[in-house]
Protein backbone atom coordinates (compact mmCIF):
# COMPACT_ATOMS: atom_id res chain seq x y z
CA UNK A 1 0.00 0.00 0.00
CA UNK A 2 2.66 2.40 0.94
CA UNK A 3 4.22 1.70 -2.50
CA UNK A 4 1.32 3.42 -4.04
CA UNK A 5 1.57 7.17 -3.30
CA UNK A 6 5.36 6.93 -4.13
CA UNK A 7 5.01 5.63 -7.85
CA UNK A 8 2.10 7.85 -8.27
CA UNK A 9 4.07 11.10 -7.31
CA UNK A 10 7.38 10.06 -9.32
CA UNK A 11 5.02 9.44 -12.20
CA UNK A 12 3.68 12.94 -11.53
CA UNK A 13 6.96 14.73 -11.78
CA UNK A 14 6.31 17.92 -13.71
CA UNK A 15 8.04 18.25 -16.92
CA UNK A 16 6.28 20.90 -19.14
CA UNK A 17 5.30 24.17 -17.01
CA UNK A 18 2.83 26.73 -19.03
CA UNK A 19 2.33 29.23 -16.63
CA UNK A 20 -0.14 32.44 -17.07
CA UNK A 21 0.67 32.31 -20.93
CA UNK A 22 -0.85 34.72 -23.41
CA UNK A 23 -0.12 35.44 -26.84
CA UNK A 24 -0.92 38.94 -28.58
CA UNK A 25 -0.18 39.15 -32.13
CA UNK A 26 1.04 42.78 -33.53
CA UNK A 27 -2.27 43.01 -35.25
CA UNK A 28 -4.34 43.04 -32.15
CA UNK A 29 -5.57 39.26 -31.90
CA UNK A 30 -4.90 37.51 -29.04
CA UNK A 31 -4.22 33.47 -29.69
CA UNK A 32 -3.91 32.73 -25.95
CA UNK A 33 -4.97 34.07 -22.91
CA UNK A 34 -3.86 32.89 -19.61
CA UNK A 35 -2.85 29.32 -20.41
CA UNK A 36 -1.94 27.25 -17.50
CA UNK A 37 -0.83 23.65 -17.74
CA UNK A 38 1.50 21.17 -15.93
CA UNK A 39 2.27 18.31 -17.95
CA UNK A 40 4.00 14.87 -16.43
CA UNK A 41 7.20 13.75 -17.20
CA UNK A 42 6.89 10.72 -20.34
CA UNK A 43 2.85 11.86 -20.79
CA UNK A 44 1.38 11.37 -23.89
CA UNK A 45 -1.12 14.85 -23.97
CA UNK A 46 -3.12 16.03 -26.93
CA UNK A 47 -3.77 19.72 -27.18
CA UNK A 48 -7.47 19.09 -28.95
CA UNK A 49 -9.66 22.25 -30.36
CA UNK A 50 -10.99 24.05 -33.55
CA UNK A 51 -8.47 25.60 -35.74
CA UNK A 52 -7.88 29.52 -34.57
CA UNK A 53 -7.94 27.89 -31.17
CA UNK A 54 -4.03 28.56 -30.31
CA UNK A 55 -3.46 25.33 -30.06
CA UNK A 56 -0.41 25.33 -32.73
CA UNK A 57 0.84 28.49 -31.31
CA UNK A 58 1.17 26.96 -27.68
CA UNK A 59 3.12 24.20 -29.01
CA UNK A 60 5.76 26.87 -30.96
CA UNK A 61 6.23 28.32 -27.54
CA UNK A 62 7.46 25.02 -26.08
CA UNK A 63 9.48 24.46 -29.19
CA UNK A 64 10.80 28.00 -28.67
CA UNK A 65 9.91 29.00 -32.27
CA UNK A 66 7.47 32.18 -30.40
CA UNK A 67 7.98 33.86 -27.57
CA UNK A 68 4.38 34.60 -25.12
CA UNK A 69 3.88 38.18 -24.60
CA UNK A 70 2.95 37.41 -21.19
CA UNK A 71 3.97 34.25 -18.77
CA UNK A 72 6.50 31.79 -19.36
CA UNK A 73 7.04 28.26 -20.70
CA UNK A 74 9.29 26.11 -18.59
CA UNK A 75 11.02 22.75 -19.10
CA UNK A 76 12.63 20.99 -16.55
CA UNK A 77 12.52 24.40 -14.18
CA UNK A 78 14.19 26.34 -17.44
CA UNK A 79 12.39 28.99 -19.37
CA UNK A 80 12.10 28.57 -22.36
CA UNK A 81 14.12 30.85 -24.59
CA UNK A 82 14.86 29.04 -28.11
CA UNK A 83 14.57 26.04 -29.78
CA UNK A 84 16.51 23.31 -28.66
CA UNK A 85 17.88 19.67 -29.75
CA UNK A 86 15.84 18.11 -26.01
CA UNK A 87 13.20 19.19 -27.60
CA UNK A 88 12.53 17.31 -30.65
CA UNK A 89 9.07 18.96 -33.59
CA UNK A 90 7.40 17.19 -36.09
CA UNK A 91 5.46 19.16 -38.50
CA UNK A 92 2.45 18.59 -40.44
CA UNK A 93 4.28 19.72 -43.79
CA UNK A 94 7.16 16.97 -42.95
CA UNK A 95 9.49 19.90 -43.03
CA UNK A 96 12.23 17.26 -44.68
CA UNK A 97 15.27 18.61 -46.22
CA UNK A 98 14.83 17.55 -49.86
CA UNK A 99 18.45 18.13 -50.83
CA UNK A 100 19.01 14.96 -48.03
CA UNK A 101 18.23 11.00 -48.46
CA UNK A 102 16.05 9.55 -45.98
CA UNK A 103 18.76 8.60 -44.11
CA UNK A 104 20.71 11.62 -44.28
CA UNK A 105 17.82 13.44 -42.70
CA UNK A 106 17.77 11.21 -39.63
CA UNK A 107 21.44 11.76 -39.41
CA UNK A 108 20.73 14.96 -39.06
CA UNK A 109 20.50 15.59 -35.26
CA UNK A 110 23.44 13.33 -34.92
CA UNK A 111 25.69 15.37 -37.25
CA UNK A 112 24.67 18.47 -35.58
CA UNK A 113 26.37 16.47 -32.51
CA UNK A 114 29.09 16.06 -34.59
CA UNK A 115 29.20 12.23 -34.00
CA UNK A 116 31.53 10.60 -35.95
CA UNK A 117 30.33 9.41 -39.34
CA UNK A 118 29.74 5.66 -38.55
CA UNK A 119 27.96 6.18 -35.27
CA UNK A 120 25.47 8.59 -36.70
CA UNK A 121 24.93 6.01 -39.60
CA UNK A 122 24.20 2.89 -37.14
CA UNK A 123 21.98 5.31 -35.34
CA UNK A 124 19.98 6.49 -38.52
CA UNK A 125 19.89 3.25 -39.75
CA UNK A 126 18.38 2.30 -36.48
CA UNK A 127 15.61 4.75 -36.43
CA UNK A 128 14.66 4.22 -40.25
CA UNK A 129 14.01 0.38 -39.57
CA UNK A 130 11.92 1.23 -36.22
CA UNK A 131 9.33 3.49 -38.64
CA UNK A 132 9.48 0.35 -40.82
CA UNK A 133 11.42 2.16 -44.02
CA UNK A 134 14.97 -0.46 -43.37
CA UNK A 135 15.68 -0.52 -47.96
CA UNK A 136 14.15 2.92 -48.66
CA UNK A 137 17.73 4.75 -46.95
CA UNK A 138 18.79 6.53 -50.06
CA UNK A 139 15.53 7.72 -51.43
CA UNK A 140 15.28 11.57 -51.46
CA UNK A 141 11.84 13.25 -49.63
CA UNK A 142 10.90 13.81 -53.74
CA UNK A 143 10.61 9.79 -53.78
CA UNK A 144 8.53 9.12 -50.74
CA UNK A 145 4.87 9.17 -50.36
CA UNK A 146 3.07 11.51 -47.89
CA UNK A 147 3.26 8.47 -44.64
CA UNK A 148 6.71 7.56 -45.05
CA UNK A 149 8.07 11.22 -45.35
CA UNK A 150 6.23 11.64 -42.06
CA UNK A 151 7.89 8.18 -40.74
CA UNK A 152 11.29 9.80 -41.66
CA UNK A 153 10.35 12.72 -39.76
CA UNK A 154 8.80 10.99 -36.61
CA UNK A 155 12.61 8.67 -37.30
CA UNK A 156 15.12 12.03 -37.25
CA UNK A 157 13.26 13.22 -34.36
CA UNK A 158 13.58 9.92 -32.41
CA UNK A 159 17.23 9.57 -33.58
CA UNK A 160 18.52 12.28 -31.74
CA UNK A 161 16.81 11.32 -28.31
CA UNK A 162 14.99 14.59 -27.23
CA UNK A 163 13.05 14.27 -23.73
CA UNK A 164 10.34 15.97 -25.06
CA UNK A 165 8.77 15.26 -28.53
CA UNK A 166 6.30 18.27 -30.09
CA UNK A 167 3.88 16.99 -32.80
CA UNK A 168 2.11 19.41 -34.52
CA UNK A 169 -1.03 18.04 -36.50
CA UNK A 170 1.54 15.43 -37.70
CA UNK A 171 -0.80 12.88 -39.19
CA UNK A 172 -2.99 16.05 -40.90
CA UNK A 173 -2.12 15.30 -44.65
CA UNK A 174 -2.42 11.74 -44.40
CA UNK A 175 -4.99 9.48 -45.78
CA UNK A 176 -7.80 7.98 -42.86
CA UNK A 177 -5.98 4.64 -43.30
CA UNK A 178 -2.37 5.78 -43.25
CA UNK A 179 -3.41 8.06 -40.57
CA UNK A 180 -4.25 5.19 -38.45
CA UNK A 181 -1.69 2.94 -38.79
CA UNK A 182 0.81 5.93 -38.03
CA UNK A 183 -1.27 6.03 -35.06
CA UNK A 184 -0.43 2.67 -34.28
CA UNK A 185 3.00 2.85 -35.28
CA UNK A 186 3.80 6.00 -32.91
CA UNK A 187 2.06 4.10 -30.14
CA UNK A 188 4.78 1.73 -30.65
CA UNK A 189 7.45 3.65 -30.59
CA UNK A 190 6.89 5.62 -27.62
CA UNK A 191 6.33 3.00 -25.61
CA UNK A 192 9.27 1.41 -26.47
CA UNK A 193 10.88 5.02 -26.18
CA UNK A 194 9.24 6.94 -23.44
CA UNK A 195 9.16 10.76 -23.80
CA UNK A 196 6.87 13.48 -23.01
CA UNK A 197 4.93 13.82 -25.99
CA UNK A 198 2.38 17.03 -26.73
CA UNK A 199 0.78 16.13 -29.96
CA UNK A 200 -1.96 18.61 -31.37
CA UNK A 201 -4.79 17.57 -33.19
CA UNK A 202 -7.99 18.42 -34.21
CA UNK A 203 -9.33 14.71 -34.50
CA UNK A 204 -11.11 13.75 -31.69
CA UNK A 205 -10.54 9.96 -32.72
CA UNK A 206 -7.10 10.82 -32.61
CA UNK A 207 -6.58 12.41 -29.31
CA UNK A 208 -8.87 9.90 -27.52
CA UNK A 209 -6.78 6.69 -29.52
CA UNK A 210 -3.11 8.05 -28.76
CA UNK A 211 -3.48 10.26 -25.65
CA UNK A 212 -2.96 10.25 -21.58
CA UNK A 213 -4.88 13.68 -21.27
CA UNK A 214 -6.55 15.42 -23.34
CA UNK A 215 -6.25 19.43 -23.52
CA UNK A 216 -9.88 20.53 -24.64
CA UNK A 217 -9.40 24.55 -26.20
CA UNK A 218 -11.82 27.11 -26.43
CA UNK A 219 -11.35 29.36 -28.90
CA UNK A 220 -11.30 33.58 -29.22
CA UNK A 221 -9.43 33.65 -27.16
CA UNK A 222 -7.36 30.39 -26.72
CA UNK A 223 -7.86 29.15 -23.32
CA UNK A 224 -7.92 25.63 -21.76
CA UNK A 225 -11.92 24.54 -21.66
CA UNK A 226 -11.04 21.03 -20.31
CA UNK A 227 -8.72 18.32 -18.81
CA UNK A 228 -10.25 14.80 -19.28
CA UNK A 229 -7.58 12.06 -17.99
CA UNK A 230 -7.89 9.00 -20.68
CA UNK A 231 -7.55 6.22 -18.84
CA UNK A 232 -8.59 3.69 -21.19
CA UNK A 233 -6.02 0.66 -21.30
CA UNK A 234 -3.88 0.09 -24.63
CA UNK A 235 -4.72 -1.02 -27.09
CA UNK A 236 -7.69 0.96 -27.51
CA UNK A 237 -10.75 0.02 -29.43
CA UNK A 238 -12.22 2.97 -31.22
CA UNK A 239 -15.63 0.78 -31.46
CA UNK A 240 -15.87 -0.63 -27.49
CA UNK A 241 -18.38 1.63 -25.67
CA UNK A 242 -16.31 3.72 -23.01
CA UNK A 243 -14.02 4.50 -25.84
CA UNK A 244 -17.82 5.99 -27.77
CA UNK A 245 -18.60 7.60 -24.75
CA UNK A 246 -15.50 9.71 -23.98
CA UNK A 247 -15.69 10.60 -27.57
CA UNK A 248 -19.34 11.88 -27.69
CA UNK A 249 -18.71 13.53 -24.28
CA UNK A 250 -15.57 15.34 -25.95
CA UNK A 251 -17.57 16.06 -29.41
CA UNK A 252 -20.11 18.17 -27.14
CA UNK A 253 -17.46 20.40 -25.46
CA UNK A 254 -15.86 20.97 -29.31
CA UNK A 255 -18.75 21.58 -30.91
CA UNK A 256 -19.60 24.06 -28.51
CA UNK A 257 -16.31 25.75 -29.29
CA UNK A 258 -16.99 25.23 -33.32
CA UNK A 259 -20.67 26.91 -33.06
CA UNK A 260 -18.81 30.37 -31.15
CA UNK A 261 -16.78 30.57 -34.22
CA UNK A 262 -19.96 31.02 -36.72
CA UNK A 263 -20.19 29.89 -40.26
CA UNK A 264 -16.93 28.06 -41.22
CA UNK B 1 22.26 -10.21 -54.69
CA UNK B 2 19.15 -9.80 -53.12
CA UNK B 3 19.42 -6.23 -54.39
CA UNK B 4 20.76 -7.43 -58.21
CA UNK B 5 17.82 -10.20 -57.83
CA UNK B 6 15.48 -6.71 -57.38
CA UNK B 7 16.95 -4.61 -60.07
CA UNK B 8 16.27 -7.59 -62.72
CA UNK B 9 12.54 -7.95 -61.66
CA UNK B 10 12.51 -4.34 -61.67
CA UNK B 11 14.18 -4.34 -65.55
CA UNK B 12 11.58 -6.54 -66.64
CA UNK B 13 8.27 -4.42 -64.92
CA UNK B 14 10.28 -1.46 -67.22
CA UNK B 15 10.26 -3.71 -70.35
CA UNK B 16 6.93 -3.02 -71.92
CA UNK B 17 6.70 0.80 -70.85
CA UNK B 18 10.18 1.51 -72.19
CA UNK B 19 9.48 -0.57 -75.55
CA UNK B 20 6.33 1.24 -76.13
CA UNK B 21 8.34 5.13 -75.46
CA UNK B 22 11.45 4.33 -77.88
CA UNK B 23 9.33 5.12 -81.24
CA UNK B 24 7.95 8.52 -80.22
CA UNK B 25 10.97 9.46 -78.80
CA UNK B 26 13.16 8.31 -82.38
CA UNK B 27 10.82 10.44 -84.10
CA UNK B 28 10.82 13.42 -81.71
CA UNK B 29 14.95 12.89 -82.30
CA UNK B 30 14.48 12.99 -85.69
CA UNK B 31 11.87 15.39 -85.65
CA UNK B 32 14.21 18.54 -84.32
CA UNK B 33 17.18 17.33 -86.12
CA UNK B 34 15.15 17.40 -89.14
CA UNK B 35 14.78 21.26 -88.19
CA UNK B 36 17.98 21.81 -88.13
CA UNK B 37 18.60 20.45 -91.44
CA UNK B 38 15.57 22.59 -92.97
CA UNK B 39 17.30 25.96 -91.95
CA UNK B 40 20.25 24.83 -93.66
CA UNK B 41 18.49 23.62 -96.69
CA UNK B 42 16.70 27.15 -97.17
CA UNK B 43 19.84 28.98 -96.06
CA UNK B 44 21.12 27.29 -99.30
CA UNK B 45 18.72 27.09 -101.75
CA UNK B 46 17.96 31.26 -100.92
CA UNK B 47 21.76 31.95 -101.54
CA UNK B 48 21.87 30.09 -104.54
CA UNK B 49 18.59 31.62 -106.04
CA UNK B 50 19.78 34.72 -105.15
CA UNK B 51 23.28 34.10 -106.77
CA UNK B 52 21.46 32.10 -109.98
CA UNK B 53 17.93 34.32 -110.53
CA UNK B 54 16.73 36.84 -107.65
CA UNK B 55 19.96 39.14 -107.58
CA UNK B 56 18.33 40.73 -104.80
CA UNK B 57 21.63 41.06 -103.02
CA UNK B 58 25.34 41.13 -104.77
CA UNK B 59 25.77 37.55 -104.11
CA UNK B 60 28.85 37.95 -102.20
CA UNK B 61 26.64 39.37 -99.11
CA UNK B 62 24.59 36.41 -99.18
CA UNK B 63 27.17 33.57 -99.23
CA UNK B 64 25.76 29.94 -98.92
CA UNK B 65 26.25 27.25 -95.53
CA UNK B 66 29.51 25.13 -97.77
CA UNK B 67 31.13 28.83 -98.84
CA UNK B 68 31.00 29.29 -94.82
CA UNK B 69 32.13 26.02 -93.92
CA UNK B 70 35.04 26.51 -96.55
CA UNK B 71 35.98 29.38 -94.62
CA UNK B 72 36.07 27.74 -91.58
CA UNK B 73 38.35 25.58 -93.14
CA UNK B 74 40.89 27.81 -94.78
CA UNK B 75 40.98 29.73 -90.98
CA UNK B 76 41.64 26.68 -89.20
CA UNK B 77 44.08 25.36 -91.57
CA UNK B 78 45.78 29.19 -91.15
CA UNK B 79 45.70 28.70 -87.21
CA UNK B 80 43.35 32.09 -87.02
CA UNK B 81 40.28 30.35 -85.90
CA UNK B 82 41.56 28.67 -82.97
CA UNK B 83 43.46 31.82 -82.10
CA UNK B 84 40.23 33.97 -81.87
CA UNK B 85 38.34 30.96 -79.92
CA UNK B 86 40.80 31.08 -77.64
CA UNK B 87 41.13 34.78 -76.92
CA UNK B 88 37.08 34.76 -76.53
CA UNK B 89 37.26 31.91 -74.34
CA UNK B 90 39.70 33.48 -72.17
CA UNK B 91 38.30 36.34 -71.76
CA UNK B 92 34.98 34.88 -70.84
CA UNK B 93 36.22 32.25 -68.20
CA UNK B 94 38.02 34.98 -66.52
CA UNK B 95 35.65 38.11 -66.27
CA UNK B 96 32.83 35.05 -64.95
CA UNK B 97 35.36 33.60 -62.72
CA UNK B 98 35.10 37.37 -61.35
CA UNK B 99 31.26 37.77 -61.42
CA UNK B 100 31.05 34.61 -59.81
CA UNK B 101 32.73 35.11 -57.07
CA UNK B 102 31.91 38.45 -56.41
CA UNK B 103 28.33 37.60 -57.01
CA UNK B 104 27.95 34.85 -54.60
CA UNK B 105 30.13 36.16 -52.29
CA UNK B 106 28.17 39.49 -51.60
CA UNK B 107 24.63 37.78 -52.57
CA UNK B 108 25.44 35.25 -49.34
CA UNK B 109 26.38 38.18 -47.63
CA UNK B 110 23.77 40.62 -48.19
CA UNK B 111 21.19 37.78 -48.16
CA UNK B 112 22.19 37.31 -44.40
CA UNK B 113 22.23 40.81 -43.45
CA UNK B 114 19.37 43.49 -43.48
CA UNK B 115 21.56 45.78 -42.74
CA UNK B 116 23.65 45.29 -45.71
CA UNK B 117 20.92 44.72 -47.69
CA UNK B 118 19.70 47.93 -47.74
CA UNK B 119 22.81 49.18 -47.94
CA UNK B 120 23.84 47.67 -51.00
CA UNK B 121 20.64 46.46 -52.37
CA UNK B 122 19.36 50.69 -53.77
CA UNK B 123 22.88 51.01 -55.13
CA UNK B 124 22.47 47.97 -57.61
CA UNK B 125 18.59 49.01 -58.05
CA UNK B 126 19.77 52.21 -59.57
CA UNK B 127 23.16 50.83 -61.78
CA UNK B 128 21.02 47.24 -63.01
CA UNK B 129 18.97 48.86 -65.36
CA UNK B 130 21.50 50.56 -67.08
CA UNK B 131 22.84 48.29 -69.93
CA UNK B 132 26.32 47.42 -69.25
CA UNK B 133 27.02 48.04 -72.86
CA UNK B 134 26.54 51.73 -71.89
CA UNK B 135 29.43 51.40 -69.54
CA UNK B 136 32.01 49.58 -72.45
CA UNK B 137 33.83 52.70 -74.07
CA UNK B 138 34.10 54.02 -70.52
CA UNK B 139 35.71 51.00 -69.34
CA UNK B 140 37.74 51.14 -73.04
CA UNK B 141 39.47 54.36 -71.30
CA UNK B 142 39.82 53.43 -67.75
CA UNK B 143 41.25 50.18 -68.40
CA UNK B 144 42.64 50.76 -71.95
CA UNK B 145 42.40 48.66 -74.61
CA UNK B 146 44.37 45.09 -73.52
CA UNK B 147 42.54 42.67 -71.91
CA UNK B 148 41.56 44.21 -68.80
CA UNK B 149 38.45 46.15 -70.18
CA UNK B 150 37.31 43.47 -71.67
CA UNK B 151 37.37 41.09 -68.91
CA UNK B 152 36.16 43.37 -66.59
CA UNK B 153 33.36 44.33 -69.11
CA UNK B 154 32.63 40.64 -68.88
CA UNK B 155 32.55 40.69 -65.11
CA UNK B 156 30.19 43.55 -64.47
CA UNK B 157 27.36 42.38 -66.90
CA UNK B 158 27.95 38.72 -65.37
CA UNK B 159 27.56 39.68 -61.85
CA UNK B 160 23.64 41.14 -61.54
CA UNK B 161 22.19 37.78 -62.46
CA UNK B 162 24.51 35.95 -60.33
CA UNK B 163 24.30 38.56 -57.54
CA UNK B 164 20.23 38.67 -57.73
CA UNK B 165 19.83 35.18 -58.10
CA UNK B 166 22.18 34.19 -55.13
CA UNK B 167 19.90 37.07 -52.86
CA UNK B 168 16.67 35.84 -53.41
CA UNK B 169 18.05 32.07 -53.26
CA UNK B 170 19.62 32.88 -49.71
CA UNK B 171 16.68 35.08 -48.13
CA UNK B 172 13.53 32.73 -49.25
CA UNK B 173 14.33 29.83 -47.36
CA UNK B 174 11.68 27.81 -45.92
CA UNK B 175 11.65 29.14 -42.43
CA UNK B 176 10.08 25.78 -41.21
CA UNK B 177 13.22 23.80 -42.32
CA UNK B 178 14.97 26.72 -40.12
CA UNK B 179 12.77 25.40 -37.39
CA UNK B 180 13.06 21.91 -38.23
CA UNK B 181 17.17 22.15 -37.93
CA UNK B 182 17.27 24.24 -35.02
CA UNK B 183 14.67 22.02 -33.09
CA UNK B 184 18.20 19.10 -33.85
CA UNK B 185 20.26 21.45 -32.63
CA UNK B 186 21.23 23.19 -35.18
CA UNK B 187 23.18 26.55 -34.69
CA UNK B 188 23.36 29.74 -36.55
CA UNK B 189 26.57 28.54 -38.06
CA UNK B 190 25.22 25.03 -39.21
CA UNK B 191 21.60 26.67 -40.04
CA UNK B 192 23.73 28.59 -42.74
CA UNK B 193 26.10 25.61 -43.59
CA UNK B 194 23.43 22.88 -43.94
CA UNK B 195 20.28 24.25 -44.63
CA UNK B 196 20.36 27.99 -46.00
CA UNK B 197 23.33 27.42 -48.54
CA UNK B 198 21.67 23.80 -50.01
CA UNK B 199 18.30 25.18 -50.01
CA UNK B 200 19.77 28.15 -52.01
CA UNK B 201 22.08 26.12 -54.33
CA UNK B 202 19.60 26.15 -57.20
CA UNK B 203 18.75 29.29 -57.06
CA UNK B 204 22.53 30.11 -57.56
CA UNK B 205 22.59 27.57 -60.35
CA UNK B 206 20.60 29.43 -61.94
CA UNK B 207 22.07 32.64 -61.87
CA UNK B 208 25.75 31.30 -62.77
CA UNK B 209 23.93 29.64 -65.92
CA UNK B 210 22.44 33.21 -66.47
CA UNK B 211 25.74 35.16 -65.99
CA UNK B 212 27.34 32.61 -68.32
CA UNK B 213 25.06 33.49 -70.90
CA UNK B 214 25.32 36.86 -70.68
CA UNK B 215 29.23 36.70 -70.61
CA UNK B 216 29.31 35.21 -74.23
CA UNK B 217 26.45 37.96 -75.12
CA UNK B 218 28.30 40.67 -74.27
CA UNK B 219 32.20 39.49 -75.14
CA UNK B 220 31.51 40.18 -79.08
CA UNK B 221 30.45 43.58 -78.14
CA UNK B 222 33.54 44.79 -76.28
CA UNK B 223 35.47 42.39 -79.24
CA UNK B 224 33.89 44.65 -81.69
CA UNK B 225 35.09 47.67 -79.82
CA UNK B 226 38.67 47.81 -78.81
CA UNK B 227 40.90 44.47 -80.00
CA UNK B 228 43.07 42.65 -82.23
CA UNK B 229 42.01 38.93 -81.45
CA UNK B 230 38.85 36.97 -80.45
CA UNK B 231 35.72 35.93 -82.48
CA UNK B 232 33.90 39.44 -81.85
CA UNK B 233 37.42 41.04 -83.91
CA UNK B 234 36.85 38.17 -86.67
CA UNK B 235 33.68 39.23 -87.22
CA UNK B 236 34.02 42.85 -87.11
CA UNK B 237 37.72 42.75 -88.80
CA UNK B 238 35.22 40.54 -92.10
CA UNK B 239 32.95 43.39 -92.38
CA UNK B 240 36.00 45.78 -92.97
CA UNK B 241 36.75 43.52 -96.30
CA UNK B 242 33.17 42.17 -97.07
CA UNK B 243 34.06 39.27 -96.15
CA UNK B 244 30.51 38.17 -95.27
CA UNK B 245 31.19 33.96 -95.01
CA UNK B 246 33.87 35.31 -92.63
CA UNK B 247 31.20 37.36 -90.29
CA UNK B 248 28.47 34.20 -90.53
CA UNK B 249 31.13 31.70 -89.65
CA UNK B 250 32.04 33.87 -86.13
CA UNK B 251 28.62 33.97 -85.78
CA UNK B 252 28.38 30.08 -86.35
CA UNK B 253 31.18 29.47 -84.32
CA UNK B 254 29.78 31.70 -81.07
CA UNK B 255 26.36 29.86 -81.41
CA UNK B 256 28.16 26.48 -81.20
CA UNK B 257 30.18 27.28 -78.12
CA UNK B 258 27.41 28.62 -76.26
CA UNK B 259 25.43 25.70 -77.06
CA UNK B 260 28.03 23.68 -75.65
CA UNK B 261 28.93 25.39 -72.55
CA UNK B 262 24.89 25.40 -71.87
CA UNK B 263 24.71 21.94 -72.46
CA UNK B 264 27.96 21.07 -70.20
CA UNK B 265 26.64 23.59 -67.17
CA UNK B 266 22.75 21.27 -67.38
CA UNK B 267 24.98 18.47 -66.82
CA UNK B 268 26.57 19.87 -63.99
CA UNK B 269 23.28 21.15 -62.27
CA UNK B 270 21.83 18.09 -62.80
CA UNK B 271 24.56 16.25 -60.88
CA UNK B 272 24.53 18.84 -58.08
CA UNK B 273 20.35 18.77 -58.17
CA UNK B 274 19.97 15.01 -58.26
CA UNK B 275 17.48 15.42 -55.30
CA UNK B 276 15.28 17.31 -57.54
CA UNK B 277 15.21 15.49 -60.57
CA UNK B 278 12.58 12.74 -59.48
CA UNK B 279 10.13 15.52 -58.35
CA UNK B 280 10.34 16.24 -62.57
CA UNK B 281 10.02 12.92 -64.24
Amino acid sequence: MNQVPRDIAAAARTKIRIDGVSMTFDNGVTALSQVNLELAENSFTCLLGPSGCGKSTLLGMIAGFVQPTAGRVLVEGAQVSGASADRGVVFQEYALFPWRTAIGNVEFGPLMRRLPRAQRRSIALNYLALVGLAGHESKYPSELSGGMKQRVAIARAFANSPSVLLMDEPFGALDAQTREILQEEMLRIWQHERKTVVFVTHSISESLFLADRIVVMATKPGTIKAVIDVDLPHPRERTEASFIALERKIKHLVREEVDKLGVT
Amino acid sequence: MLDSGRSVAHADDEVPRRRRSVAPRLRLALLRCSSVALFFALWAAFSFANARYLKFFNPVLMPSPLDVLHTGVELVESGELQRDILASLSRVLQGFAIAAFVGVALGMAVGRSRLLENLVDPMLELLRPIPPLAFLPMMVLWFGIGEASKISFIAYAAFFPIFTTTLEGIKYVDPLLLRAAASLGASRRDLFRYVVLPAATPAIITGLRLGFGLSFFVIVAAEFVAADSGLGYLINDARTFFLVSQMLLGAAVIGLIGFGFNRLLRLLEARLLRWRKSAWS
